[in-house]
C-alpha cells in the first residue's frame, strides 16, 4: 500500500475543519469508512478520487445534508453537530453544488437572498440586500447585474451567484463540488482566480474534483479518496500527476477473469463521427467512431460525465444524434433522424442500460412483467393484444433459475429486490435474446461483490458466443479484466485506444484528460 | 420512495380510515347546524339501503360513478389526471341523444342500446383527443386543458340543445322525450330475486354493462399488450423509451378510452331515467369519478365499492334533506364534499405515519429513502 496517512507539515498550521472518525453507510453500502480530515485555515484543500469514491457523501455531511453514523466535525477547533444546512450556514459554511440550486427565472438578487429574507415583507431586506451584495462584489471583484434573471446568465456567471450566495450568508469555509464540470477552459480559470483572491483574503476552500490538473494547478494539499477511505494525504508541491493518479485508482488485485483470448470476427457494430448534443445543445460526444468486432469485448474506460452515457443512449436509440453514422450489422441506422429502440431490438441490439432504475425497469411492477420489457411485443407472449402470463411467468422462471435471481419468484415486486439481482433481471432479459450486439453500461454499479462475479462470467461467455460487445464502466478494473481493447473518452472524445494490460497510471492520467502522446489508432 | 404497505392496509385500512375521519368532520357539520349526527347519520344509510327504491337510486347513481372512475383510472395508469371526466360524459350525451332521436321511433330498445353506446364512447374519445394530443404532442399539461374542455363542452352544449336539438315552439332546453324504443329496461327482475321491490327508482341494465367495463378495463390494464405499455409509460416513461413504446400513441390511446369511458356514463339517465337529453346531466358524477378512483386504487374491484359508497352519499343525502329540515341540500353537499376531501384529496395523509408505524425493518427504510448516494461524486 502506498497511501500512507502522515500529515504534512503545512498542516501544522490552524485548522479550519477537522473530521475525526466520520462513518456512513447506506444500507450495506459504506459510503464513508473512518474518515479523518484536516484543512488548514485559508488554505486550498482539494478532494479527489474516482466516481463513487464517497467524496460527495462526506461533503454532504459537512453540509448537514446527512448524518454521520460515527464521527466528530470539528470546526475552529469546536466539535459542532451539523444537523442541518442551516446549522451548516451558522458554522460559517457555504456550498457551491455541481448542479446549481438557482431559481431560474428569479433575478440575482432575488437568489441571493433566497432562504435569507429575514422578515414577511422583502422591501427592507432587498435594500439591505443590494447594499450589502455591492460591498461584497466590490471586496472580492466579482461582478454580476443584481437585476439580471439568472437564466440570462452564462454559466460561469451562474456559479458566481452561487459563490456570492455563499459569502453572502457569511461563509468561511466553501466547498466546491466538481466546479468546472460544466466551465469552458477560460471560465475555469477565470473560477481558479476567484478563489486564489478568496483564499487571499482568508476564506478557506474544499474543491472536490476528479481533476488531476485542477488539483495541481491550485490547491495548496490534496487528499485522494478511495472506496469511502481517505487513503492519502499530500502537499500538492510534493506530490505529482502520476502519484495521484495512481492513488486514486488504487493498486487493487483484478478481479480475476477467467478468460481466454478473443477471436474477433466481422466487424458488427461500427460507429463514424457520431455527435451527440445535449438538451442544451452543449456537446456530449464529439465525432467519435470505433468498431466492435464479433467476439469481442470493447470497453469504454472515463470518468463519469465524460459523453459514456450520451454516446451509448445514441446508439441504443434513445438520444437523438447530432451527426455521425452508425452501421448495425452491415445496416446503417438513423441515428440522426428516426430511429426506436424497439426497432434496434428487431436488428439484433441488445442493451442493459447504465441506469437501471430509471431505465432499465418498472420497479413497481412484478419481475416477470420487467423480463418482457422492452419484448413485450414479442409473438411468444401475445395471442392477439392479449399477454399471454402463463408464458411470460414459465419463461421468467427459467431466467429466474438460469441466472440465479433471489428470491425466485416471478410475482414479487422488483422495487423488493436487492441491486444485484434487479441487475441480474435487465442481463437475463437483454442477454436470453440472442442479440447480435450487446451494448453494456455499468453492469456491476450497486452490485453485490457475489453478483460480480457471476455477472463478469456472462459477459465473457456472451463474447465467446460470438457476440460484439461495447461495455462502458467507470471501474478501470472491470474495463481491464473484462475488454479487449479500452478506449479512453474524455471530454466527449475519445483520446486513446490501449490494451487492457496497459497499467492503471497510464489509463489514469488518460481518463483525466492529460494528452496522449501516442498515437491513436481508432 | 414510500415504504411498502401491507396490502390490507393499503386497500383496506387507509380507505377505512379516510372514511372515519370525512364522517367525523360531516358529524360536527351536523353537530354545528343543531342536529343529532347519529340520527343523521341513520337517515342518511337508511335512505340509501333501507327500502328497495333506496337500494335502486344508490345503485343508479354508483353505475355513473362506475364509469367516470373507469375513466379517471385509465389515464392514471397512464400518468395523465384527466380532470375532464365531467365534459367528456356531457359531450358523450350528445352521442346518445343523437342515436337515440334517430333510431327510437323505428326500432326496439335493444338495437338502438348498442349504437347509443357507440355514440356516446365515440363522443366521448373524440372529447378527449385534443387535450390528449396536445399534452402528446406539446406537453401542454393535460389538467389544464381537460378543465377547460369541461367548459367548453357546457357551452357547446347548451348552444346544440337550443339551436339543433330542442323541438320547435318548446321553451325548455332540451330534446324531445324519446319513444319506448329508447328506454333501457329497469333492473326490477333483479330486486325480485331477493323479494325487495324496485318502485319508481331508475335502476337499470347500464348497471351490467358498468360491470362488463369494468372487467373490461381490467384486462385492458392487466392483461393486454396495449395495458402494459400504458402502465410502463405511466409508471416510468424513461424505460418506455428504452422499451421502445411510443409515447404520442400511447398517451393518446390511453385518453380516448378514458374519454370513452367517461362518455358512456351518459346512457345511464339519459336512456335509462330522464329518456332525454338535458342540460347538466351528469351533475358532477364526472368530479366524483377522481374520488372513486383515487378511493379504488384506480382497480376496477375497488372502483365498484367506491362507486357504491359514493352512491350511497348521493341517495341517502338526498333523503337526510328530505328527514331533518335543518339540513339543507347546500348542507348535503357541504358533507359530500367532505367525503371526497378526505378519500380523494387527502388519500394520502395516513399514509406516512401507518408507513412508519409498519415499518419492519427501519435500516432497509433508510437505504430506500436515500437510494442517490455516490451518484455524482
Amino acid at each position: 500500500m502506498s497511501g500512507n496517512n502522515g500529515n504534512p507539515a503545512a498542516d501544522a498550521r490552524e485548522p479550519a475543519i477537522e473530521l475525526r472518525g466520520i462513518s456512513k453507510a447506506f444500507g450495506p453500502v459504506q459510503a464513508n469508512k473512518d474518515i479523518d480530515l484536516r484543512v488548514a485555515k485559508g488554505s486550498i484543500h482539494g478532494i479527489i478520487g474516482e466516481n463513487g469514491a464517497g467524496k460527495s457523501t462526506l461533503m454532504s455531511i459537512l453540509y448537514g445534508f446527512y448524518q454521520a453514523d460515527k464521527g466528530d466535525i470539528l470546526i475552529n477547533d469546536k466539535v459542532l453537530k451539523i444537523s442541518d444546512s442551516q446549522a451548516a450556514i451558522a458554522a460559517g459554511i457555504g456550498m457551491v453544488h455541481q448542479h446549481f440550486m438557482l431559481v431560474e427565472n428569479f433575478t440575482v438578487l432575488e437568489n441571493i437572498i433566497l432562504g435569507a429574507e429575514g422578515g414577511s415583507i422583502l422591501n427592507r431586506a432587498v435594500t439591505n440586500a443590494e447594499k450589502e451584495l455591492e460591498r461584497i462584489e466590490r471586496e472580492y471583484a466579482l461582478e454580476v447585474n443584481p437585476d439580471t434573471l439568472i437564466e440570462e446568465l452564462p454559466v460561469g456567471l451562474q456559479q458566481r451567484v452561487e459563490i456570492l450566495k455563499a459569502l453572502y450568508r457569511g461563509a468561511e469555509i466553501l466547498i466546491l463540488d466538481e466546479p468546472t464540470g460544466v466551465l469552458t477552459p477560460a471560465e475555469a480559470d477565470h473560477l481558479f482566480r476567484i478563489l486564489q483572491q478568496l483564499k487571499e483574503q482568508g476564506k478557506t476552500i474544499i474543491l472536490i474534483t476528479h481533476k488531476l490538473r485542477e488539483i495541481m494547478a491550485i490547491t495548496d494539499s490534496v487528499s485522494v479518496m478511495r472506496r469511502g477511505e481517505m487513503v492519502a494525504t499530500r502537499e500538492t508541491a510534493k506530490t505529482s500527476v502520476e502519484e495521484l493518479a495512481e492513488l486514486m485508482v488504487g493498486r487493487r488485485v483484478l478481479l480475476q477473469v477467467d478468460k481466454k483470448p478473443a477471436k474477433p470476427g466481422d466487424v458488427k457494430l461500427s460507429i463514424e463521427n457520431l455527435t451527440v448534443k445535449d438538451g442544451r445543445g452543449v456537446t456530449m460526444v464529439e465525432n467519435v467512431s470505433l468498431n466492435v468486432r464479433a467476439g469481442e469485448i470493447v470497453g469504454i474506460a472515463g470518468v463519469a460525465g465524460n459523453g459514456q452515457s450520451e454516446l451509448l443512449e445514441a446508439i441504443a436509440g434513445i438520444r437523438r444524434a447530432k451527426s455521425g453514422k452508425v452501421i448495425l450489422d452491415g445496416k446503417p441506422i438513423g441515428v440522426t433522424s428516426k430511429v426506436d429502440p424497439g426497432m434496434l431490438r428487431d436488428q439484433g441490439l441488445a442493451h442493459v442500460p447504465e441506469d437501471r432504475h430509471h431505465m432499465g425497469l418498472v420497479l413497481p411492477f412484478e419481475e416477470n412483467e420487467n423480463s418482457i420489457l422492452g419484448y413485450h411485443d414479442r409473438p411468444e407472449y401475445l395471442k392477439g393484444p392479449l399477454l399471454q402470463i402463463d408464458a411470460i411467468r414459465d419463461d421468467a422462471k427459467k431466467k429466474i433459475e438460469q441466472y440465479d435471481i433471489r428470491p425466485p419468484n416471478c410475482r414479487l415486486k422488483t422495487a423488493n429486490f436487492s441491486g444485484g439481482n434487479q441487475q441480474k433481471i435487465v442481463l437475463a432479459r437483454e442477454m436470453e435474446r440472442d442479440p447480435v450486439v450487446l451494448l453494456v453500461g455499468q453492469p456491476t454499479r450497486g452490485v453485490d461483490v457475489g453478483a460480480i462475479e457471476f455477472i463478469h462470467k456472462r459477459i465473457i461467455e456472451m463474447r465467446d458466443q460470438g457476440k460484439a460487445i461495447l461495455l462502458v464502466s467507470v471501474e478501470l478494473d472491470e474495463i481491464r479484466s473484462l475488454a479487449d481493447r479500452v478506449l479512453v473518452m474524455f471530454a466527449g472524445r475519445v483520446v486513446g485506444e490501449r490494451s487492457p494490460d496497459t497499467s492503471e497510471g497510464e489509463l489514469g492520467l488518460l481518463m483525466a484528460g492529460v494528452e496522449d502522446s501516442k498515437e491513436t489508432a481508432a | 420512495m414510500n415504504h411498502e404497505l401491507p396490502k390490507w392496509v393499503d386497500y383496506g385500512l387507509i380507505p377505512f380510515l379516510n372514511l372515519v375521519t370525512a364522517f367525523l368532520g360531516a358529524g360536527l357539520v351536523v353537530l354545528i347546524v343543531g342536529e343529532n349526527p347519529l340520527e343523521a347519520a341513520y337517515l342518511l344509510v337508511h335512505g340509501a339501503f333501507g327500502k328497495g327504491p333506496g337500494i335502486g337510486y344508490t345503485l343508479f347513481y354508483a353505475t355513473n360513478f362506475i364509469f367516470t372512475g373507469l375513466s379517471v383510472a385509465v389515464a392514471i395508469h397512464c400518468g395523465l389526471f384527466n380532470i375532464g371526466s365531467e365534459g367528456q360524459a356531457y359531450i358523450g350525451g350528445i352521442g346518445v341523444a343523437t342515436a337515440c332521436l334517430a333510431l327510437d321511433r323505428f326500432v326496439p330498445w335493444y338495437i338502438t342500446f348498442p349504437l347509443a353506446i357507440a355514440g356516446a364512447a365515440l363522443f366521448g374519445a373524440a372529447w378527449a383527443l385534443i387535450p390528449a394530443w396536445l399534452q402528446a404532442k406539446r406537453g401542454s399539461h393535460v389538467v389544464i386543458t381537460t378543465i377547460m374542455f369541461n367548459f367548453i363542452a357546457s357551452a357547446l352544449m347548451v348552444y346544440m340543445l337550443v339551436e339543433v336539438f330542442k323541438p320547435a315552439g318548446s321553451m325548455a332546453p332540451e330534446t324531445r322525450t324519446f319513444e319506448a324504443g329508447a328506454h333501457l329496461p329497469k333492473m326490477d327482475w333483479f330486486f325480485e330475486i331477493f323479494g325487495s321491490k324496485l318502485g319508481g327508482a331508475p335502476f337499470n341494465i347500464t348497471f351490467l354493462l358498468a360491470l362488463l367495463s369494468c372487467y373490461l378495463v381490467w384486462v385492458l390494464i392487466w392483461r393486454t399488450k396495449l395495458g402494459y405499455e400504458i402502465r410502463t409509460t405511466g409508471t416510468n416513461p424513461k424505460a418506455a423509451v428504452y422499451a421502445g413504446i411510443p409515447y404520442v400513441k400511447t398517451i393518446v390511446i390511453a385518453m380516448l378510452i378514458s374519454g370513452a369511458l367517461a362518455g358512456m356514463m351518459a346512457l345511464n339517465p339519459i336512456m335509462g331515467d330522464q329518456y332525454r337529453l338535458q342540460e347538466g346531466f351528469p351533475a358532477g358524477a364526472g368530479f366524483v369519478g377522481i374520488a372513486v378512483s383515487l378511493m379504488g386504487r384506480n382497480h376496477p374491484v375497488g372502483i365498484i365499492l367506491a362507486a357504491i359508497l359514493f352512491g350511497m352519499l348521493w341517495q341517502g343525502g338526498a333523503e337526510l334533506a328530505f328527514d331533518m329540515p335543518n339540513i339543507s341540500r347546500d348542507m348535503i353537499v357541504v358533507i359530500q364534499g367532505l367525503v371526497i376531501l378526505f378519500a380523494g384529496a387527502l388519500e394520502h395523509m395516513y399514509r406516512p405515519a401507518l408507513s412508519r408505524f409498519f415499518a419492519k425493518d427501519p435500516a432497509s427504510t433508510v437505504a430506500m429513502s436515500k437510494p442517490t448516494q455516490g451518484e455524482g461524486a
